[in-house]
């Protein structure tokens, strides 16, 4: 029998996160009668290993950089390996938060009022008089995030103008742009795909203990509650999914994956994130969202494996 | 409409875990541990150097005539004899110890956690530097005590200040100390210091925990005498094998008066029934004869060249508003960097250059030191910390650059 390579681990400030989302669903592809084998590019050569195994298809569970940006799924596509999830090119413009929110607007999708800062705008070109531009374009509080990071890395709310400068400066350690985006205040949801955009996922409500939803809040068991569905009503829900299935599909995204979205006070719902690996550990939100709709760990393991391996088939 | 449980025992969890939480920084250090990546984050004995047919015959030894004794489980306070080698290490810095007087336990920071498990109630006092080791923090932290932080210069501990929140009240249980090469300062109390925190804490009836694990890891110049030797009856002593011989075996002990001992006892045996026999015993004829000290001295000189070299590279390198120690011994330099840094925000980009440190904001129990960053030299070699903190120097001028920018 041929054997599948669930790739996690890598070299991505993710890397933990990814092991964790990387053991279980080898669990759970054995448990389902898959070979599946963990395979981490930053201990084992990639290349060379699915070389010489006999692998039918990759299981993608890399998150941040390399393993959400394309790079990995076009080196899968020189192999002519499958592989669960979107193609490089979606991969590349979602996992980047200057490209992605660009792409969402212009299709109409409803995202928050935004400003990049790119560090050699601030270095060569601006300065710091471009920050007051930025806060008054965006309006506070708002959050800063990096452009190129996930699991809320680097992450920082801003309520005051003077604090600006600060958390720019925090997000730019991990990329080379930072977004500022409005603060959306209201509830925040999850609305999880597999297959196609048409298919939503129940939402999964997110309320933070600490008020924000950051990595401690993300990967510490208990520091936040979970509901799902979500304690909304039916046409709110309605208009998140269908905001995210846009966002899906403008995106050109595919298999699986994740939107978190706020919802304003009116009820209008905002998309601030796209992930095209979403996390697959014990807290994470898309198999909160499965199991909401009946279909366990394995399953949803199972099932996005055999749309990479009929993808293959039909090849 | 059903609330998910991440996690079934959430509701269930004492108020002491509440502190401890995933963190972005812990996530970053196991990125840090790429081999390409020169890591100045952990405290990490150099334990390469150690002789390896020594070693071999050390532990085939043990086995041979003592098997029966080392896989078997032994008295919580650690074997006697045991206890007289560790005596006999302490003498090393002439500190009296009465082998009876001595627990055993897994590194020093198993004394750390019973020392907390047998002194602090929830809300009690304790002092502590700042910045403060951050295991001890850690430690401590289970048992929900209020720090009193108290800062330390070149000359470590401040004691004034110490004795400025006596007289406001402050009624701490005991103070905790790395008066020897501090981690993570890298500073050594003046003897000056070290009558006064003696004679201070004697007056009010404190007790002082003197962690020092560094104290044979000595460069150059004159030890200080420790506390322990200043004030037999009023000092607890925490020493560890981890840097004189190896962190693996997990052997540290504790020097208590006769009361306090027996409940850290009574208390490491509910905790773990006894240390390790094997990896005791180990230890035990490690210490024995003369070849330990002869590989401990290789050692501190591999040490003194990593600092130097690290001294050079952080003159070399570093910009000119960045300061920082340096340390007579151990493993640390305490860096000071310009107030707009954020050393926690810059670890990420540090990792992507591949270098790690550990943000000063570990040290403290409040959220301070976001300017500093613990350097440690020990682990690796002279050219490697020299290409490290390049990087990082390289890394600090752009960001003052990005600063700069802004301010503009």
């Amino acid at each position: 029998m041929s054997e599948v390579a669930v790739l996690a681990g890598g070299w991505a400030p993710e890397r933990e996160v990814s092991l964790r989302s990387g053991h279980r669903i080898v669990s759970a592809l054995r448990s389902r009668g898959f070979d599946a084998f963990l395979l981490d590019p930053a201990e084992r050569p990639l290349v060379e290993t699915l070389s010489t195994a006999r692998v039918s298809a990759c299981y993608v569970a890399l998150h941040g950089k390399d393993g959400e940006d394309g790079t990995v799924q076009r080196v899968l596509d020189l192999l002519d390996v499958p592989y669960t999830g979107s193609p490089p090119f979606s991969c590349q413009v979602t996992f980047d938060k200057v490209l992605a929110k660009e792409a969402l607007e212009a299709a109409g999708v409803a995202t928050p009022a935004w400003a990049t800062v790119q560090a050699a705008a601030l270095r060569d070109l601006a300065g710091g008089p471009i920050l007051e531009h930025v806060a008054r374009h965006v309006g506070l509080p708002a959050v800063v995030k990096p452009s190129r990071a996930g699991s809320a890395m680097g992450l920082s709310f801003v309520e005051r103008e003077a604090d600006l400068p600060n958390a720019v400066m925090g997000a730019l350690s991990y990329s080379e742009a930072a977004v500022v985006e409005r603060r959306v205040v209201g509830r925040e949801v999850a609305a999880g795909m597999i297959g196609s955009p048409d298919e939503p996922l129940p939402l999964v409500e997110i309320v933070p203990k600490s008020g924000v939803f950051d990595y401690a809040s993300r990967y510490t068991a208990g520091a936040t509650e979970y509901f799902a569905p979500a304690r909304l009503p039916p046409e709110v829900v309605r208009a998140c999914q269908e905001e995210a299935a846009r966002a899906f599909r403008t995106l050109g995204l595919r298999d699986v994956s994740r939107a978190d979205l706020m919802i304003d006070r009116e009820g209008r719902p905002w998309v601030v994130d796209v992930n095209v690996s979403p996390g697959m550990t014990d807290t994470s939100l898309l198999p909160m969202a499965a199991r909401a709709a009946g279909i366990e760990f394995p399953e949803l393991c199972e099932r996005v494996l055999r749309l990479a391996l009929d993808r293959a088939v039909r090849h | 409409m059903a609330e998910l449980s991440v996690d079934p025992y959430v509701d269930l969890y004492a108020r002491r875990t509440s502190g401890m939480s995933a963190s972005e920084v812990r996530a970053l250090f196991s990125v840090a541990a790429r081999p390409d990546v020169v890591s100045f984050a952990g405290g990490m004995p150099y334990v390469q150097a150690l002789p390896s047919d020594h070693l071999q015959e050390v532990v085939a030894a043990v086995l041979r005539e003592r098997a029966d004794v080392a896989l078997q489980y032994g008295g919580g306070q650690g074997a006697r004899t045991l206890r007289e080698r560790l005596a006999m290490l302490m003498a090393e810095e002439a500190t009296p110890a009465d082998p009876e007087d001595i627990v055993v336990t897994t590194g020093a920071q198993q004394a750390l956690d019973l020392l907390g498990k047998v002194l602090i109630d929830p809300g009690d006092e304790i002092a502590v530097e700042a910045p403060a080791y951050v295991g001890a923090l850690s430690a401590f932290s289970a048992y929900e005590p209020r720090f009193v932080q108290i800062e330390l210069d070149e000359q470590g501990m401040i004691v004034e200040q110490l004795e400025e929140a006596l007289l406001r009240g402050s009624r701490p249980k005991f103070v905790y100390t790395v008066p020897n090469f501090h981690n993570p300062a890298g500073v050594t109390m003046s003897r000056e210091r070290r009558e006064q925190l003696v004679a201070l804490c004697r007056e009010a009836r404190i007790p002082i925990v003197e962690d020092n694990p560094y104290g044979l890891l000595r460069f150059e110049g004159q030890g200080e005498p420790t506390l322990r030797s200043l004030d037999p009856e009023n000092v607890v002593y925490l020493g560890t094998v981890s840097k004189v011989f190896a962190p693996g075996v997990r052997v540290g002990w504790a020097v208590a008066e006769p009361g306090l001992l027996q409940r850290l006892v009574l208390a490491k045996e509910a905790g773990d029934l006894c240390g390790s026999n094997l990896t005791m015993l180990i230890t035990e004829r490690y210490l024995e004869g003369d070849r330990w000290r002869r590989v401990l001295e290789d050692l501190v000189g591999t040490y003194r060249r990593r600092r130097d070299a690290m001294l050079a590279a952080l003159e070399q390198h570093f910009p000119s508003d960045a300061s920082w120690t340096r340390p007579a011994g151990g493993f640390y330099v305490w860096a000071t960097v310009p107030s707009y840094v954020d050393t926690q925000a810059l670890l990420a980009a540090a990792v992507e250059r591949r270098v790690a440190y550990v943000p000063g904001t570990a040290f403290y129990p409040d959220g301070r030191g976001r300017d500093r960053m613990r350097l440690a030299y020990c682990y690796p070699a002279e050219e490697r910390t020299q290409e490290g903190i390049r990087r990082l120097g390289e890394l600090l001028a752009d960001e003052e650059e990005l600063f700069r920018s802004m301010s503009r």
